[in-house]
């Protein structure tokens, strides 16, 4: 057939209008400048690759995501369907294989679908392909992936409450914003590593115990180090830069001891349970759910009813007035301090679980996260900091349904500066607290 | 054990890139914390800024090195403009951890794969050198004498600093002899007394907070200068290393940041270089040399502790000077 000049133009327009739609489903919305290479971080000392092929044919231009311990990079298969990865750490990792990508009338068929987890092997690199055949794609709609997020948010929230009312808790009496509370978290986790993998304890006994001996520590740094700066008379701004020091020495003993790279606890590759929908929970995570909730339940019964829960909150109010009244304000402190110890370890142990890992700055990750939380509910109140934490747990997890994964964590920063914009003494705070 | 070799390098940080952007940086939160009270602790924001300020205007717009220092200067400007309007009414430790939230925020943005072709995103940018080095007003060759000894770029880039460094502390000095400086520090002595003389402390604040964020961004091109831009390097931790570096000197003083930045580099450089060799001559036993370089991370952290327990003016500073200590 021969066409005409015209014709033939308009052919190619057409030709290059579908190419210009294709790319644009295939790259869609946000990731459209991602990189198209087929490989990235080469220079990063381990490696995940894989080959995507249908029945020998290779298939370029899938889209590969691998995200793990607070890292997350992606690429597009090349045309002889080879992808290759550098990651970080020696850990596990999450391969989703984006099936909007794939040809049409085929999809990842092996069991688990197109998200699965990999572990780094001895020789640093491992190959991860992915099982593609006929099949019909199993399309998740908007209202279920809503819905596996907010349940994944709600896991996450609770979590950083258990962090987020002791550093309220321990605001609210001290008047101290302790940036090392991040320390106490990471302290938890590697505390249960080392009683439940290197002292091979049964987790049921370790992860207790690792709570108590986060209590302790609690204990020990009020009577070692703030009781005696607090009768020394130092400052609020004072104390806070000197937890910051404390934060940074702590933090980089941390890595001293554990050294750079991530260890798992016992338990962690829990394979996932499908409940509904897209929502799918391992064993763990439904256990932290429930092990939150009846810790957070049980801290609000202690914090209301307990003569210490009362002397707190009434310290909490006006430290002057509970000492003139006969509360001994030092006790009180100390029980606040081995109350937010404890918490914050447990929180350690969940946060472990749920990034999963153990890493020395680990708990710095999420500090920032808790003094969101924190700040949202209003400074000092520990309610508001357990709604607050909710709050931010709830926007991580679903705002990674519009806006990419790596930056999940800024929607919750930018709302900690809003809110300080709109409403300065957060949720259940009252407007006398900011000054 | 080659001590030569350590006191050698120990000697060159004395005069080093990272020791300028220090104590730019450090001139800076003297400027925001020492005279106006401002708790900022997004110090390594502002130095970003700087950094990738140059680096994108030089390779995504292809403007003179001269022309990219401006573009940082004024986004910096905005960044306080934009840190500065939610956060200065606020309280104390509120700002603190506004600041640090905002300065994570932009390091996210630089690291994000979202923007790869502009920011390079975990990779960082480099290779944006040729107008600065074209700009080179020394002839190739050595300059210097023992650990001091330089290439024509390297003495290009520590003049260009030294000269920044010079402007900037004596604008510093002149600003906080002038009566300028006088309501600032009485902003920082007690914000009402000062309102109650019919002064607008909320303007006076965002003009040390954007003065103190210029000094700050151009310590951020000073670091980039020599190398390239990774966001790795613009974490809180930078944040915590400049000021331990500031309340080193003084914070209330105009050469304390300088001598405070010199100091921690200094002592940082020895210590990364002795303690490796004490482990692989076997003085100190049990520890791998990793582990060495380590510990002076875990001495940074306990010096810090120590110095705002015990002498928190600084070397140089006055205890009159210091509102923070109650």
């Amino acid at each position: 057939m021969i066409l005409s000049k015209a014709q033939r133009g308009s052919r190619s327009w057409i030709q290059l209008l579908m190419l210009a739609i294709v790319t644009s489903i295939t790259f869609g919305g946000l990731f459209a400048t991602s990189a198209n290479a087929d490989e990235v971080g080469t220079d990063l000392p381990f490696s995940i690759v894989g080959n995507v092929k249908n029945e020998g044919v290779a298939l370029e231009g899938v889209r590969i995501v691998v995200s793990g311990g607070g890292y997350t990079a992606e690429t597009v298969t090349d045309a002889e369907g080879k992808w290759y990865i550098g990651v970080p750490e020696k850990a596990g990792y999450s391969v989703t294989l984006d099936q909007e990508t794939l040809p049409t009338g085929i999809a990842v068929v092996e069991e688990g679908g197109a998200e699965q987890s990999v572990e780094i092997g001895p020789s640093g690199r491992v190959t991860k392909n992915f099982f593609i055949g006929q099949g019909e794609r199993i399309v998740v709609s908007v209202f279920d992936q809503l819905i596996a997020r907010v349940i994944y948010g709600l896991n996450f929230g609770l979590m950083l409450g258990l962090a987020a009312v002791g550093l309220s808790l321990v605001f609210g009496t001290t008047g101290l914003s302790n940036f090392a509370h991040a320390e106490m978290v990471t302290f938890g986790a590697i505390t249960a590593f080392f009683l439940g993998g290197v002292l091979s304890l049964p987790i049921w006994v370790a992860i207790p115990a690792a709570v108590l001996i986060s209590g302790l520590m609690g204990w020990g740094l009020d009577s070692g180090l703030w009781r005696p700066l607090r009768k020394r008379g130092l400052g609020l701004v004072q104390l806070m830069i000197v937890s910051i020091g404390l934060s940074l020495a702590v933090r980089y003993l941390f890595q001293f001891f554990v050294g750079g790279g991530t260890t798992q606890l016992p338990g962690f590759d829990a394979p996932k349970i499908k409940l509904f929908g897209a929502t799918a929970l391992s064993v763990i995570d439904i256990a932290s759910m429930v092990l939150s909730l009846l810790v957070i339940i049980g801290f609000a019964w202690w914090l209301m009813n307990t003569q210490t829960g009362k002397a707190t909150r009434a310290i909490s109010d006006n430290p002057d007035l509970a000492a003139a009244s006969g509360i001994d304000v030092d006790r009180v402190i100390r029980t606040v301090w081995i109350v937010a110890a404890g918490l914050a370890g447990l929180a350690g142990v969940l946060w472990a679980y749920f990034r999963p890992g153990i890493k020395w700055d680990m708990g710095a990750q999420i500090l920032l996260l808790i003094f969101a939380a924190v700040t949202l509910g209003g400074l000092g109140t520990a309610f508001g900091a357990l709604l607050g934490a909710l709050v931010v747990g709830l926007l991580v997890e679903v705002s990674s349904l519009v806006i990419p994964a790596d930056l999940k964590y800024v929607g919750a920063l930018v709302v900690l500066i809003v809110i300080l914009l709109v409403r300065p003494q957060g949720i259940l705070g009252r407007k006398e607290r900011i000054g | 054990m080659d001590w030569s070799s350590i006191l050698s390098n120990t000697a060159q940080s004395l005069l080093s890139p990272a020791t300028m952007a220090f104590a730019l940086a450090a001139l800076g939160l003297a400027m925001h914390f020492g005279f106006a009270g401002l708790l900022n602790f997004g110090i390594a924001g502002f130095m970003a800024v700087g950094a990738y300020g140059y680096a994108i205007s030089i390779l995504s717009f292809g403007f003179e090195w001269w022309q990219g220092i401006l573009v940082s200067l004024v986004a910096s400007v905005i960044f306080a403009l934009i840190l500065g309007i939610p956060t200065l009414r606020l309280r104390g430790d509120y700002l603190a951890i506004v600041t640090i939230a905002a300065a994570e925020i932009l390091r996210l943005l630089f690291l994000t794969n979202a923007f790869v072709d502009v920011t390079g995103s975990a990779d960082g940018l480099s290779g944006y050198h040729n107008s600065f080095r074209a700009a080179n007003p020394f002839p190739e060759g050595d300059y210097g004498f023992g650990p001091w000894t330089y290439n024509n770029i390297e003495l290009w880039v520590l003049v260009l600093g030294l000269i920044t460094l010079t402007i900037c502390a004596s604008l510093l000095l002149l600003l906080m002899k002038s009566p300028w400086g006088r309501v600032i520090k009485g902003i920082r002595e007690d914000e009402d007394a000062v309102r109650a003389l019919g002064k607008n402390v909320f303007a006076y604040k965002m003009q040390a907070l954007i003065i103190g964020g210029v000094f700050g961004s151009l310590g951020g091109i000073i670091y980039a200068l020599p190398s390239s831009v990774n966001p790795g390097v613009y974490v809180t931790s930078l944040t915590f290393f400049v000021w331990t570096a500031l309340l080193l000197g003084g914070a209330a003083t105009v050469f304390g940041p300088v001598l405070g930045a010199v100091v921690f580099w200094v002592l940082q450089s020895f210590l990364s270089n002795v303690l490796p060799a004490l482990v692989s001559s076997g003085i100190l036993p049990f520890i791998s040399s990793i582990q060495a370089s380590t510990i002076r991370f875990i001495l940074v952290g306990v010096g810090l502790m120590l110095l705002v327990i015990y002498r928190p003016q600084g070397i140089l500073g006055d205890k009159k000077e210091l509102t923070f200590v109650k």
